[in-house]
């Protein structure tokens, strides 16, 4: 029974930790179809900022969940407007040119902070499940992926900010046409975007520590989520979240952690060849 | 009576929602030229898209020849000997008009009759002068013709056109009429076009489709005299 | 018949520079030297690899370091297993090429396009890069070939000249073999692109939807260039654990496949000879920002990614932005530009004689 429930806490762990890492770039990609290869370089980003602003005396809590965001959120504003904004339409050059904004802001962060991994202690401390002890810093991050997604569930059904952004994903001349400026709303999307995944980055840097080079674990599998998810941003982030978080907690549960990395990447494969479209280009087709 | 060279039976495609062909009975002689006309919308191109193997009936039957290619790949249809002229001109934009209808061309012939089919199809098409040029650098009504040069060195049985009038000159016009009526002579075609002009010049029988079910069929002079024609142009409802 | 004169002159050019490059080489420079150019030419063949799948393929490959490294581990491990290498040799280029065969198949029958092809093709390297990574144990092993994990595996046994164990080649002969293999790449590629075959692939990259209309069957094209290319860099990769002796998993890893990119972007994705100029001119690069040894032990790219991400971020940066067709094609467009506005010139001076004409 302690057993089931700690095997839930890992799957759901495992969920909210997919979801976090790609609800940024699911924004980007959904709102914008760019395909943002930097996205793991954000997370470290994100991760980089929490740890420095710890080092300066900042409380823990408001470095990860204040600091971080904002900080790669201006980061990708002005992304956006020096390289991005000049791709639109062109997906293939997109890609390759975020790769090489990627490879850039590794040697850069790795010029600035050095080669080696720079950890903070996860600041809650373990508690019971029956024999087994687990990290209340997992039920953390499950916490802040539920209040993200919650929170980007009620902007975007709830604010203005929302229906101008549905509007100009679905339709963007008729949006410019109403009087809304496209420009602006990407810069500020992708700014958004950035910023959430700046968020995870520092959220999850307790956990895994900060290296220059972490962003490669991050991308790939944001990608399949983000791509497996679909072109509904929310449900198909949870959705995808879901089944690949569940196959890899268990594959690694029955195996070992490797073999769970590859469950979940042969999984994405799979999925991507059954469903070109994602799983909200099936099912929960109206969804947000 | 001879087995016909098109048939399609009951022939309906849904998207979603939308009806876009519904249970179309239509019939093609060999060599028999037909033209087919509606407003907008009415599903001319997704019937013409069926027809190819670009879409799969979602019910329904096209036979060729006698042979069920419903669900046949595009490339196996095109094998067949149907050809299609698209309404956006679908060509190779970065290769020379030589290079278009060489790959056209190669598909039967092979090494020195492959070139010498293609030297007489620049001839037939009107483009020797320009064969060397990039087609994506050519005038529309070119394009077109790029278009129909590639269709015809595949030599098909059946050439389907979806507009080869739009977009051109008083003169372009012309010639391609006089295009259509030599390929005629030899090959069956299904023509889509709003061009009534265009329509008189080549066409003998006359399908009129609309809001995706075949309207009336008849010849091109009763067509243009019919009320229920004029009034699907106008936007008045055909009676039921 | 200007085009085609100019084709073959520049089919000349590149064999007589070619075969002189094979000859003089050895005789001129340090042993070091040939050393390094070796791998540049063996670079070279994986470039050429991804400049046929992607470039006139049209396929978005990023994960062409699968193949690459499929064939070096392969040669490694038969290797240590067999003893003789022609066999070995054979292996490493036919494991990469059904690998590829199969996923091919997976990809192209499933209509799978584009973008998608890029995630899963990148996917693929990366499992197979977390898999071997994590074969650290004795337990991991083929036969008497451990697999090393992390470590990779050293102390690989060179190609010996076939049937004859005894007689390993040496490093200027793993010179000549590679360059000879580049060239030999080089022409194979012009004439299968010249071919029938050749010029389909390309039609299929215009406008797929046409070529199928015309008969063609893309699926089966793609599969069949995506194979040769996944063959190539088989092939590239069973030569690169020759000249290191040894491999290790990074073969497999996100790097590796952005430089072969990179390499591609920079010299230019229409043509043979862009992707082999950007390859060498890269790997020039990175040797001269800091590598003092051979590139491929597993610290280097630790070495590495203090300067180079750096700057090659900046590069495929610049590129994209600035120099969308590569190097060679836009050299080749300025070329063109400047003989034009020779011509131009000419006219002006003599517009009677046009007028009349």
């Amino acid at each position: 029974m302690d057993l089931v429930a700690l095997l839930a806490i890992q799957v759901l762990y495992a969920i909210a930790s997919l979801a976090l890492i790609s609800v940024g770039l699911a924004i980007i990609f959904g709102m914008m179809r760019v395909i943002n290869l930097a996205h793991g370089e954000f997370l470290m980003l994100g991760g980089y900022a929490a740890i420095v602003a710890t080092s300066h005396g900042i409380s823990i809590w408001i470095a990860m969940l204040v600091v971080a965001p904002i900080v790669v959120g201006i980061i990708g504003v002005v992304i956006e407007r020096t390289i991005i904004r000049f791709l639109y339409g062109r997906m293939i050059d997109t890609m390759l040119a975020t790769w090489g904004l990627s490879l850039f802001l590794v040697g850069l962060t790795t010029a600035i902070f050095g080669n080696t991994t720079v950890g903070i202690s996860a600041p809650l401390g373990s508690f019971q499940i029956g024999a087994y002890r687990t990290s209340g810093y997992t039920l953390f991050v499950i916490a802040v992926a539920i209040v993200v997604l919650a929170a980007i569930f009620a902007v975007m059904r709830w604010t203005r900010l929302g229906l101008i952004a549905r509007g100009t994903m679905q339709n963007a001349n008729m949006a410019a046409a109403l009087g809304v400026n496209p420009p602006r709303v990407y810069a500020v999307t992708f700014g958004i975007g950035a910023a959430l995944s700046g968020l995870a980055g520092a959220v999850l840097a307790p956990v895994s520590g900060v290296f220059p080079t972490i962003g490669v674990a991050y991308v790939a599998k944001s990608f399949i989520t983000v791509i497996g998810g679909g072109a509904a941003i929310l449900s198909g982030t949870v959705s995808a979240s879901a089944l690949f978080g569940t196959i890899n907690q268990i594959a690694t549960f029955v195996t070992t952690p490797v073999f769970g990395e590859v469950a979940l990447l042969a999984a994405a494969i799979v999925l991507i060849r059954l469903l070109p479209q994602g799983i909200t280009g099936r099912f929960f087709r109206r969804g947000l | 009576m001879a087995a016909p060279l098109l048939q399609t039976q009951d022939l309906s495609m849904h998207f979603g929602g939308v009806r876009a062909v519904r249970h179309v009975d239509f019939s093609l002689a060999e060599g028999e030229l037909r033209c087919l006309i509606g407003p907008n919308g009415a599903g001319k191109s997704t019937f013409f898209k069926m027809l190819t193997g670009q879409l799969e009936p979602t019910h329904g039957q096209v036979l060729f020849r006698g042979q069920d290619i419903s669900h046949a790949h595009a490339h196996d249809i095109a094998r067949l000997g149907i050809g299609i002229k698209t309404q956006v001109p679908s060509v190779f934009d970065g290769l020379s008009v030589r290079e278009n209808i060489w790959l056209a061309a190669s598909r039967i012939h092979s090494g020195d009759k492959a070139r010498g089919a293609v030297d007489d199809m620049l001839e037939r098409v009107g483009l020797t002068d320009a064969a060397e040029r990039l087609v994506g650098q050519l005038a529309h009504g070119q394009r077109q013709w790029v278009e129909l040069g590639l269709v015809l060195a595949t030599d098909p049985e059946l050439i389907l056109l979806d507009e080869p009038a739009a977009g051109m000159t008083h003169e372009e016009v012309n010639k391609t009429a006089e295009l259509v009526r030599e390929i005629n002579r030899t090959k069956a075609l299904i023509v889509v076009e709003h061009d009534m002009q265009f329509i008189r010049m080549i066409a003998k029988q006359v399908t009129v489709f609309n809001q995706g079910s075949v309207l009336v069929e008849d010849s091109v002079e009763n067509i243009m005299r019919n009320p229920q024609v004029r009034d699907i142009y106008l936007g008045k409802q055909a009676a039921a | 018949m200007n085009a085609r004169t100019l084709n073959l002159l520049g089919l000349g050019v590149v064999g007589v520079a070619g075969i002189a490059f094979l000859v003089l080489v050895p005789r001129l420079f340090e042993l070091d030297v040939v050393l390094e150019l070796t791998v540049y030419m063996i670079m070279a063949i994986l470039a050429l690899s991804l400049a046929l799948i992607w470039g006139y393929g049209g396929i978005l490959c990023f994960g062409q370091s699968a193949f690459f490294g499929l064939g070096a581990y392969t040669y490694a491990i038969a290797m240590f297993n067999i003893g003789e290498s022609t066999i070995p040799l054979l292996l490493a280029v036919l494991v990469p090429a059904a690998f590829a065969a199969l996923l091919g198949y997976f990809m192209f029958y499933g209509r799978i396009s584009d973008v998608y092809l890029g995630v899963i093709t990148l996917t693929v390297t990366l499992i197979l890069f977390n898999s071997i990574n994590s074969t650290a144990g004795p337990e991991f092993h083929i036969g008497s070939a451990r697999l090393g994990g992390f470590n990779g595996i050293p102390g690989i046994p060179p190609l010996n000249f076939p049937g004859n164990k005894g007689a390993p080649i040496d490093l200027e002969g793993m010179f000549y073999l590679a360059t000879a293999s580049l060239l030999a790449t080089y022409f194979g590629l012009r004439l299968l692109l010249a071919s029938r075959f050749g010029r389909i692939i390309v039609g299929i990259r215009e406008n797929e939807r046409r070529a199928e209309l015309l008969g063609y069957d893309p699926r089966a094209y793609k599969l069949a260039t995506f194979t040769i290319g996944g063959a190539l860099a088989g092939f590239a990769g069973c030569l690169f654990a020759n000249w290191g002796n040894f491999v290790s998993p990074t073969i497999f890893g996100l790097a590796q496949s952005a430089q072969i990119i990179i390499w591609v972007i920079v010299g230019g994705r229409g043509t043979l000879i862009g992707p082999i100029v950007g390859c060498i001119g890269i790997q020039w690069l990175t040797t001269a920002l800091g590598a003092n040894q051979p590139s491929g032990g597993s610290d280097l790219w630790a070495k590495i990614f203090a300067n180079a991400p750096l700057i090659f971020g900046v590069i495929l940066i610049a590129f994209v932005l600035l120099v969308p067709k590569g190097l060679v094609p836009t050299l080749g467009d300025l070329g063109q530009w400047l003989l034009s506005s020779f011509g131009k010139r000419k006219t002006r001076l003599q517009p009677k004689r046009a007028e009349e004409g």
